[in-house]
């Protein structure tokens, strides 16, 4: 049961404590989430979140891994993704 | 979407699938062990990619169909009384109990308050003060941080019109009690990616070292489960049975600290019965002494009604592996989305919703 | 009730008596729904509207519209009745001319909250054309509605050519969806739900006559048959097409137009947008080769500037709608059974 989407804190409403919270967006829509548990996120930064808390906070550099791996596989002039992965400013 | 689009891509997909062919020399036997992932390998079509290199079992990682029909029967109870609003995440309103479901209930007058977050219930529950608000908590470790916070919440509000009927289960159990059974036909595990991002991974070495069985935390999108099935594919291959992680954007070895912290205030370890399993050890969580008061068994003293067992159901040989769900009798005829017997096929995640929404046909 | 309206004190509420027939009656009908309404054959307060000759047959339609909240971004109970009446006689190949218009009140519903829904009514029949020509109230004691309910049926002409219908479909005819799809079923669910989400998604709940009409006129023989995409979504369209003519209706889900909003919060509950309502957005089978046309067409104009080719007509295959996944893998697309509900699963 493990619904977690990836969305970008964009705003704290709390930074400290167990009722730490957070705007996140997702796609054009913003939501109030709690951030007990990811309290260390800065603007910006993308979150899992799962049942309305962040459960983690999402490594950018270990979620490039896969595409690099891959890359190697690839033909001489490498593989890249179809949509542009570049990371976006925090608002 | 950022983190999910680049994760589907088919071109990086298809060079993974490549690569499965190129390791496998024979068809392993692969148990993913969360429903999340299994709603993702059939939506996906990789199910059928993988067929003949790779087998892959569903396992009991569905919350929904592993919740016992006394928890629901307790449920639709308290949702008929005046003063109670149910408040329940989606998944569980069409969850036949031995009496009906939640939506049956709601037919016949219950209110029963569809919500996204525990944190919501509470929000309902400072909302209508002149009510009782019953959270039905169900869910696997993943879930169990969000509801352990609405508790602190409550608590913090001295909310006294707010409980829940705990129904976490936790998974490690569930996977020993698979691998202990003798008829066991897994070789390697899909561990689940959200359980490991809140408990970690480092519990599974031991697990490891005990069955000798290949366990890699994968994530949910196509890459992601290509990339679990690889890595388990390549250990087989290998003679090797190791703990990796492949998920890595989202987990880390110790988990994350305070969502453990938040569980483990609230909540202790107890033997939980799983529908179609029996009483799995160790298999649940429930409120400790010092918040048994949100409690919905304990607020309302309700003398449980006896479940009526009719289970024609075969959910257990589903999850265990032993059964497909389109060989099962019941498949396509008695059982179906509009009149299920069991959860796996009412759930989104359960196995046999999924074979039946993506088409799935009886096995060759 | 989920209202923007402060609510105001009982006497300017619909009471029991606005529904006995007698002066409140009146006063009701006069005072606000005739005047909100105003047209002669309404005013002239007649049992029967007496309506004039048309040239062509006639197509007739009639609707019930239930919805909770009655206000919602992007429209309210009053758009959606008009529009969805007017929908569903363009997209039958009508040009749509009355609309009989049926209140069914609850005590206690606030009179403000009955002038703004009228006069949305009054607007959107404005701006498509349309005369309310009929209508009735009735008040129900509290609890035995939900606010307001309203039934409409709409009369339109028929006019030429008229699309033939989906069992005339036939292999490598092409599919094309109006705009965005699962807008209006979101946007209801996240007032509803109170799910906290920011800014609100908005439906799209509009009207189809203008794109129908520009469609009828430059391309009006290629066009096999049109629906509005309203409960079940598109996939429901697609399966009652499907069914009709016996082909396998199959759809590309790269090709699909999805809001950033509504693809943001179907990841986040779990839902499928090829199953949520819709109230502006209208699926059109068109004959092979004349899907990039009518695109273009549609694209001109503001309503359908999102329109696209979503998939094509084949012979009967593994199942009657199927859908070709990211990965490539095509597969059964399911009728969508009941309501969907938010998951987290």
């Amino acid at each position: 049961m493990c619904l977690g989407i990836p969305g970008k804190v964009v705003r704290w409403l709390e930074r400290e404590g167990t009722f730490a919270q957070a705007e996140v967006e997702f796609d054009g829509v913003r939501r109030v989430v709690h951030m007990a548990c990811v309290t260390e996120a800065e603007l910006g930064d993308y979150v899992v979140v799962h049942a309305g808390i962040a459960i983690s906070r999402i490594d950018p550099i270990e979620a490039k891994r896969i595409f690099e791996t891959i890359a190697e596989w690839g033909d001489d002039e490498g593989w890249r993704p179809e949509r542009s992965d570049e990371a976006e400013a925090p608002q | 979407m950022k983190y999910l689009d680049e994760y589907r891509d088919p071109e990086a997909a298809r060079l993974l699938l490549d690569e499965i062919r190129r390791v496998s020399t024979r068809c392993w036997t692969l148990m993913e062990v969360c429903g999340g992932q299994t709603h993702s390998l059939l939506r996906h079509g990789i199910a059928a990619e993988l067929e003949g290199m790779v087998e892959l079992i569903h396992g009991p990682g569905c919350p929904v169909c592993v919740t016992d029909q006394e928890a629901i029967d307790f449920a639709c109870q308290l949702a008929q009384r005046d003063d109670v609003i149910l408040a329940s995440f989606g998944d569980m309103l069409r969850v036949p109990g031995s009496r009906g479901s939640l939506l049956d209930a709601r037919t016949a007058g219950a209110r029963i308050q569809i919500v996204y977050s525990p944190l919501d219930a509470v929000q309902l529950a400072r909302k209508h003060p002149e009510k009782q608000v019953v959270f039905f908590a169900v869910g696997f470790e993943t879930t169990a941080p969000a509801t352990a916070l609405a508790v602190k919440q409550a608590d913090r509000d001295q909310l006294d019109n707010f409980s829940l009927i705990v129904s976490h289960v936790r998974v490690q159990p569930a996977m020993e009690s698979l691998v202990q059974a003798p008829d066991n036909r897994v070789q390697a595990f899909l561990a689940a990616g959200h359980v490991c991002t809140v408990m970690g991974y480092e519990s599974y070495e031991s697990f490891v070292k005990q069955y000798r069985l290949p366990v890699v935390v994968a994530g949910f999108e196509p890459l992601d489960l290509l990339e679990g099935i690889l890595a388990c594919v390549k250990q087989l291959e290998a003679y090797e049975a190791r703990l990796e992680n492949r998920y890595a954007r989202t987990v880390q070895a110790a988990g994350n600290q305070p969502a453990q912290d938040l569980v483990r205030e609230i909540y202790q370890i107890c033997d939980r019965g799983w529908r179609g399993f029996g009483v799995i050890p160790e298999g649940g969580l429930e409120l400790r002494t010092e918040y048994r008061r949100f409690d919905a068994r304990t607020r309302f003293a309700a003398s449980a009604l006896p479940v009526i067992h009719v289970d024609e159901c075969r959910s257990f040989d589903v999850m265990t592996g032993h059964l497909k769900p389109p060989d099962c009798p019941h498949f396509r005829k008695s059982c179906n989305p509009e009149s299920p017997l069991g959860a796996p096929m009412v759930s989104s995640e359960g196995a046999c919703a999924a074979y039946y929404r993506y088409g799935m046909t009886a096995s060759r | 009730m989920n209202c923007p309206v402060s609510i105001p004190a009982n006497a300017d509420c619909v009471t029991l008596a606005h529904g006995e027939g007698g002066r409140l009656s009146r006063k009701l009908i006069q005072e606000r729904i005739i005047h909100a309404l105003s047209n002669e054959t309404l005013q002239a307060m007649n049992d029967a509207a007496q309506l004039p000759r048309v040239m062509g047959s006639l197509a007739l339609t009639t609707d019930s519209f239930v919805v909770s909240p009655l206000f919602f971004s992007g429209g309210d109970i009053g758009t959606l009745a008009v529009y969805g009446t007017v929908n569903d006689l363009a997209v039958s190949g009508a040009k749509p001319l009355w609309l009989t218009l049926s209140l069914i009140m609850e005590e206690g519903l606030p009179l403000v909250i009955l002038d703004r829904v009228l006069e949305s009514i009054a607007n959107a029949a404005q701006q498509t054309g349309v005369k309310i020509v009929a209508g009735d109230t009735k008040v129900v004691p509290r609890g035995a509605a939900d606010g307001l309910f309203i039934n409409t049926a709409g009369v339109g002409e028929l006019i030429a050519p008229i699309p033939p219908g989906a069992a005339t479909l036939q292999e490598g005819d092409e599919l094309i969806v109006s705009g965005t799809i699962g807008r209006h079923g979101i946007a209801i669910l996240a007032v509803r739900e109170e799910l906290g989400l920011e800014p609100l998604p908005s439906s799209d709940c509009g009207s189809l006559l203008r794109p129908v009409e520009c469609l009828r006129e430059s391309m009006g023989h290629q066009i096999r048959c049109l629906r509005d995409a309203t409960r079940g979504g598109v996939a429901a369209v697609m399966q009652e097409w499907a069914e009709a003519s016996g082909m396998t209706l199959s759809i590309d889900e790269r090709s699909l137009p999805i809001a950033a909003d509504v693809r943001g919060i179907s990841e986040l509950l779990g839902l499928d947008p090829l199953h949520i309502a819709n109230e502006g957005t209208m699926v059109i089978a068109v004959k092979s080769g004349a899907g990039s046309e009518a695109v273009s067409l549609l694209q001109s104009l503001s309503e359908t500037a999102e329109a696209r080719v979503i998939g094509t007509v084949k012979p009967r295959g593994i199942a009657a709608v199927t859908i070709r996944r990211t990965l490539g893998a095509e597969q059964p697309l399911d009728d969508p059974l009941g309501s969907p509900l938010p998951r987290i699963c």
